[in-house]
Parts: C-alpha cells; structure tokens; sequence
C-alpha cells in the first residue's frame, strides 16, 4: 500500500485491551519508513474499563489536527466489535473495518451480539476475525490486540515486516514466552483476514 | 538533528530538561501527569536534576519556588484545578519575581475528559500579569518551553506553558537541540522576595510597568505569525493552540487559505491584531477553551464596521473542545462525507471499577451499614472511587474537588444531616484532607470519614502516594481523634459482614469516626508484577 500518501486510522478498544500497544507497533514501523506521525491517546478515567481510543495520522506531508477528522479515517482497527461501529462516522466513503468479533461485556445494555456483527459484515470490505480463539491458540488470550494487528497488516501503510519488528521490540522485554505468543498471534491473525 | 517521538507532555518536559532544569515538582493529574513521568524518568535517579511528585499543586508550586529563589531553573505542573490549589503562590510569584527561570506548565481539560470542570489557564496568565505560552504542536511544546525559561530570566517573571488534553496526550516527532547546562547557585534578594506591603507595592508596581514590554514581546515573537491574503479580504482567522491546527487542516491548500493570525503567546500581540482586522471584513477566532481573545476583541461596543464571530457568536460551542468539523463548520465549509452506524444501538461504555476493586467491596459494606436511612448522605471525592456513583454501587453523593469530601461532611453534620459520611483516597486525603479532618476533630462533628487506602494515586496511573500506611493512620491518630474511632478494616468479600458491623458502629457513635480501608490498589499490584500481553 506504500503509493497512498496517507492514512488515517481510529484504534478502538476497551481501556485494558492493548490500544496503544497497537499504536506504538503502527507509528513506530511508519517512522522507520520515514513517514509524519501524530498519534491521540486517550488516557485517564477512561482507561478504567471504558471506550479507548487512539487516532494515528501517517503521512508523507506535514499533519495537522492530532485528531481525524470525521469523514476522514480510512480505516478502523478494533479490539471489540461494539467499540468498531462507535466510530464509523469518522470513516470515509470507502473506509474499511477491520474488527474482533469477541464482544467484550462489561455493561448491562450490550447489543445483540448477531446484529452487532451483521451490521459489522454489512459494510463493504469489513473484515471480522475471531480474535479470542486465535489468542488462545496462539499461547495467550492476551495477544488479541496483535491478533488483529495481523488482520489489518495488509491494509497499513508500513509494511508487514515493520510492523513485526516492532511487535518483537514491544514483547522482547517481557520474555520469550510472551514475544513468541505475540509472534504466533500476528501470523493468525494474517492468515485469518487473508 | 535528532528526532523523538513525544508525547506533548513530553515534548514540554524534556524542552524544559535541556534549557538547564534544576528541579521539576508536580502532583498526580490528567492530562498534566505525563509530564512529571517523563522527567523522573530522565532524572536519573535525581543525579541530573531533581523531579519529584509533591503532596498537593501549592506545595510543589512552593517547592519550585524555591529552586527558582536559589537562582536554578525550575519547573512545575499539573492539571488546571490544579493551579487553583496552587493560586495563593501562583499570584504571589509574580510580584517576587523569579531568580532562575520559572514555568508554570498548567495543562487543561476542555470537554472534561477526566474533570470535574473546564477552565482556561490562560485567564490565571492575564490574572497574574505573566507572559503565557500556547503551542500548537509539540515542536512548538519543546521550543517554547525552552523560549520561556530564557524569557523568564530575561524579564524576572514566571512564565506559563499552557496545554489541553490533545496536545498532551497526542505524540509526535520533536527535533532537539544541545542541551543547556543548568545554573549555578545565586538567591534572591530579601527585598523583593518578602512581600511586606511596603516592598510587594514596589514589586506590583514593577509588574503593572512591564505589561508594554511583554505586549512587544508578543509583537515580535516568531511564534505569533500573520499571513495576509490579499486577493480575497472576506474572512480573517485569528487563531490560538489547537485551534491553528484545525483552521489548517480545513484550508490544505495555500491559495484558498484566508488570512490568518496564529497566537502562541500572551499577552495578546495587539499589533499584529489591529493589521489582520483591518485587512478583513469578518474576524473569526478560533481558540480552545473560553473565548479570551474574542472577548478582548469585541469589547462592550465590538469593532465598527466588522463581525466578530466564534464562540459568542454562536459559530463555535461554548462549551467542550474544538474539533476539526466544528472549525470547519464555522469557517463555512460543508461537512465531508462519512459512514454511519445511525439506527445501530450504540450503547455508551463509561469508565468503571476494576472487577475485584477494593473500593466496591468498601462501598458494598457502608451501604448495608446504611440501608433503612434513606436520609443517609455519602460525599465522595476525586479519584477512582468517585466512578461509585455508577450502577451497581450508587454510593456517592457528591464529588467537587480534591478534599471536599471531609469538610463537606463536617458542614452537612453541623447543619443536622446525619448519617454524613466522606469517602476519600489517601492521597487525596494527604493533599487536601487532613487541614479539614482536623478541622472536624477540634469540632468532634458528629460524621465518619472513610479513608481508601489502596497505596497509589490510581486513577491517574499509580503515582506514588505520600499518605499511606503507617503514616497514614499515624497522621489521622495525631490530629486527636479518639483510638477507639479510629478503625481499620479490610475491604474483602470475606469481611463483609464484619466490615459492615464495623460501619454500623461508627455511624452510631455521636462524633467524629474515621474508618481506614486498606487493601493494595489491583492495577498498582499488577504493576509490582507485569506480565503478559496486552499493556
């Protein structure tokens, strides 16, 4: 995808899922490939359990606004099928979805879930991945959020082997157990939304 | 040069490190805390400089100042409401001057994203007579902490570094410059540093007498840029920290941009004013927070012959942050196209506790202690547990600013409401609760205050706190409160029913109780052991 000039992408979650893990793995590979970055984070109260977010702007030009403009995302990339449709008005004619399809519970009025995700299918180029399952396949439920990092590889601006060094530099200093888990999650994750 | 990838916290912090800092105080507050963070980090250990975490705003405000008094460069930072707990030497600090450069870095919270309430700092710059910084971007973040520091030396003045939320909490990449080294030792001197009446008249005088030299300032600072466009005279923008942003990410292209003012320092560059309004028929101003600029601008009679727009106009809210479409929609433009989920039920997913949190299993036992009084009253604080007034708990009452919790309660039981009960965190309580819990002591009112002690300042991300354990029951001991009303407890499932007979007893005692709740913070004991994947 390296002829687009930019790319604006939402990050969506639940405060604990590994938001700006992701982040970091994106705008870390975009630097290496010389490109602008601006990432908004959210931090605070929010982070305790409710909606995160994050807006990561790459771009081979100067950016301006920390935040996406809404009608201008290209893509959302989320943890939770519920926080991927929270979103959808920053996302351009044309944008795509990229999303968990593991609900993550934690309100009394949580959508049904069958709707929720074929409202998800019913956008053009949405792509849905079982991130739990392949968590756990891959050695830790706790590997959703490079689950779907895998998923979206090949829909980001940087290139798939950036993004992997840089789930190695994430994960290297919490053990080798961990950084191979991660590793095995973003190949599943690839494979899923190949 | 060499480039970092910065928070706009961060970009502040280490502009701040390498224009020569000596020493950095702060309290725990979002969206300021990253701040203090950074500069621990890069302290090293305290052999670079010294950066520490303080009880409460004022205190480190003080501590600065005495860094600065020393002839040192100094720094302090913290949330807006933070600044109003440090606003008695914030005041003050500008008719004593400064010896070694001083910042006051006051980060604010428009759209309450983690508050209790929006303000603009900048009105506290124009309140003190001080020259104030507002970057827009965190190159602007790094070199107009450096730029301050420098300014603030040159005029013997605290300088402010006003930010908000996004630039704080956005990252981005920063060139660095070499590093200045830090100053030696060199006090003040005692006439302009006690502040009698008779030398803070002549230290007031000196600062009302240099209010023209800071508005030239303004005038000539590269940070204040105005581009006129001359083929088209319909539309002039005025526009200040994050606003600039938006008023560029609307108008990409240069020849279809309007006129354009950008304002990065205070007091306002007037000049510079008077020649874009008089280029246009149409001012807009675009600034994040209150409308300061646009109040100045309209006066009580407005400008003959010009529309003023903004937020008093209407064209832009009063009230949260400025985005991107609200800019857009105020200098005319249609909106873009976008998707949407209208008709899908978004439910909201607000911030809650933990599962397993301490403070619910607190708030599970006062509320059985309570059931059957309806007349019961709960005054809650600032911190994680004020996220009990949420379902399932419904255990709080009130929530207004650091340490109101206690003499709150105190105020409700001397007015006849009882059971009054306060619910605060320790560090909350070492901030801002022990004048008032003695206060309540001497009074012997007829209340309980309940202490969380869960060892961090949590909701912020598990700073350290000074009033915990040992010292924290010691401080409540010393202030006079009988022992026997002085209990602990443990806030498990398992205690429950002990937790609430222990509730049950004090609300029953005709004075003052305090009841301590200890059981260490889960996101504080998790990072005693991180492990695993997600962070």
């Amino acid at each position: 995808m390296s002829f687009l000039r930019k790319q604006d992408i939402i990050l969506a979650g639940v405060g604990g899922q590994g938001i700006l893990s992701m982040a970091f793995v994106i705008d870390s590979a975009a630097l290496q490939d010389g490109l602008h970055v601006k990432q908004a984070e959210v931090h605070g109260m929010a982070q305790r359990g409710g909606a995160v977010t994050s807006h990561l702007r790459l771009s081979r030009e100067r950016i301006w606004s920390d935040q996406i403009p809404r009608g201008e995302a290209d893509l959302i990339l989320s943890v939770e099928p519920l926080e991927a449709l929270r979103y959808l008005d920053f996302l351009k004619p044309g944008g795509r979805v990229v999303t968990s399809s593991t609900p993550f519970v934690n309100i009394p009025d949580y959508p049904d879930q069958a709707g929720l995700v074929a409202r998800i299918k019913a956008l053009p180029g949405s792509v849905i991945v079982d991130s739990e399952a392949l968590a756990k396949q891959a050695g830790s439920s706790r590997t959703q959020n490079t689950v779907m990092l895998g998923a979206a590889a090949k829909f980001l601006l940087p290139g798939e082997a950036r993004l992997k060094d840089f789930v190695r530099v994430l994960f290297e200093r919490r053990g080798e157990k961990i950084l191979e888990a991660n590793l095995r999650a973003f190949e599943a994750g690839k494979q899923a939304a190949a | 040069m060499p480039k970092e990838i910065l928070l706009g916290d961060e970009a502040v912090a280490l502009g701040a490190v390498q224009a020569g800092l000596s020493g950095a105080y702060s309290y725990p507050g979002t969206p300021a805390s990253e701040i203090m963070e950074y500069l621990i980090r890069v302290s090293d250990g305290g052999r670079a400089f010294h950066a520490a975490w303080s009880v409460n705003e004022k205190t480190a405000f003080e501590e600065a100042l005495g860094c600065s008094f020393s002839g040192k460069r100094a720094f302090v930072s913290f949330k807006h409401v933070g600044l109003n707990v440090a606003a008695d030497p914030f005041m003050s600090a500008a008719l004593t001057g400064t010896q070694g450069g001083f910042i006051v870095c006051s980060a604010d919270d428009p759209g309450m994203h983690s508050s209790q309430n929006e303000q603009d700092s900048r009105f506290y710059a124009q309140f003190a007579q001080i020259p104030c910084f507002e970057p827009a971007d965190h190159q602007e973040a790094y070199d107009m902490t450096r730029e301050a520091y420098d300014l603030s030396e040159r005029l013997g003045l605290p300088v402010m570094v006003r930010l908000t939320t996004r630039l704080s909490h956005s990252r981005a990449g920063v060139e660095t410059r070499p590093a200045r080294p830090q100053n030696p030792l060199h006090r003040g001197a005692r006439e302009c540093w006690t502040l009698l009446p008779s030398n803070a008249r002549v230290r007031f005088k000196r600062v009302l007498e240099m209010q023209a030299e800071l508005v030239g300032y303004a005038e000539a600072s590269p940070f204040n840029r105005l581009t006129l466009n001359a083929r088209d005279r319909r539309l002039g923008i005025i526009a200040s920290g994050l606003g600039y942003n938006y008023v560029m990410e609307n108008f990409p292209e240069e020849p279809s941009r309007p006129s354009i003012l950008k304002i990065s320092t205070y007091p306002l560059p007037e000049a510079l004013i008077r020649r874009l309004v008089a280029n246009v028929e149409t001012v807009l101003v675009v600034e994040e927070g209150f409308p300061l600029i646009e109040k100045a601008l309209r006066g009580m009679y407005g400008i003959p012959g010009k529309m003023i727009i903004g937020k008093l106009g209407g064209e832009l809210p009063l009230q949260g942050e400025l985005t991107p479409e609200s800019v857009r929609a105020a200098v005319g433009l249609a909106p873009l196209e976008r998707q949407s989920a209208e008709g899908f039920p978004l439910a909201d997913r607000p911030p809650q506790l933990c599962v397993g949190c301490p403070h619910a299993d607190t708030f599970k036992a006062l509320k059985a202690a309570l059931a059957g009084q309806p007349e019961a009253v709960i005054f809650s604080d600032i911190g994680c547990y004020t996220l009990g007034y949420f379902p399932p708990h419904n255990a709080v009452d009130s929530c207004v600013c650091m340490g109101a919790s206690v003499g709150m309660a105190h105020g409700a039981a001397m007015a006849g409401l009882h059971p009054s009960v306060g619910v605060i965190g320790d560090s909350t309580f070492g901030h801002s609760g022990i004048t008032a819990l003695l206060s309540a002591a001497a009074a012997d009112a007829r209340m309980v205050l309940v202490i969380l002690d869960n060892g961090t300042v949590a909701m912020t991300g598990t700073q350290p706190s000074f009033s915990t354990g040992r010292r924290l029951l010691d401080v409540v001991g010393g202030l006079g409160i009988p022992k026997e009303h002085i209990r602990v407890i443990t806030p498990l499932p398992k205690f429950h029913e002990d937790n609430a007979r222990v509730f049950r007893e004090e609300i029953a005692h005709p004075g003052l109780s305090v009841i301590v709740a200890v059981r260490e913070c889960l996101e504080e004991a998790k990072k005693k052991n991180k492990s695993g994947g997600a962070q």
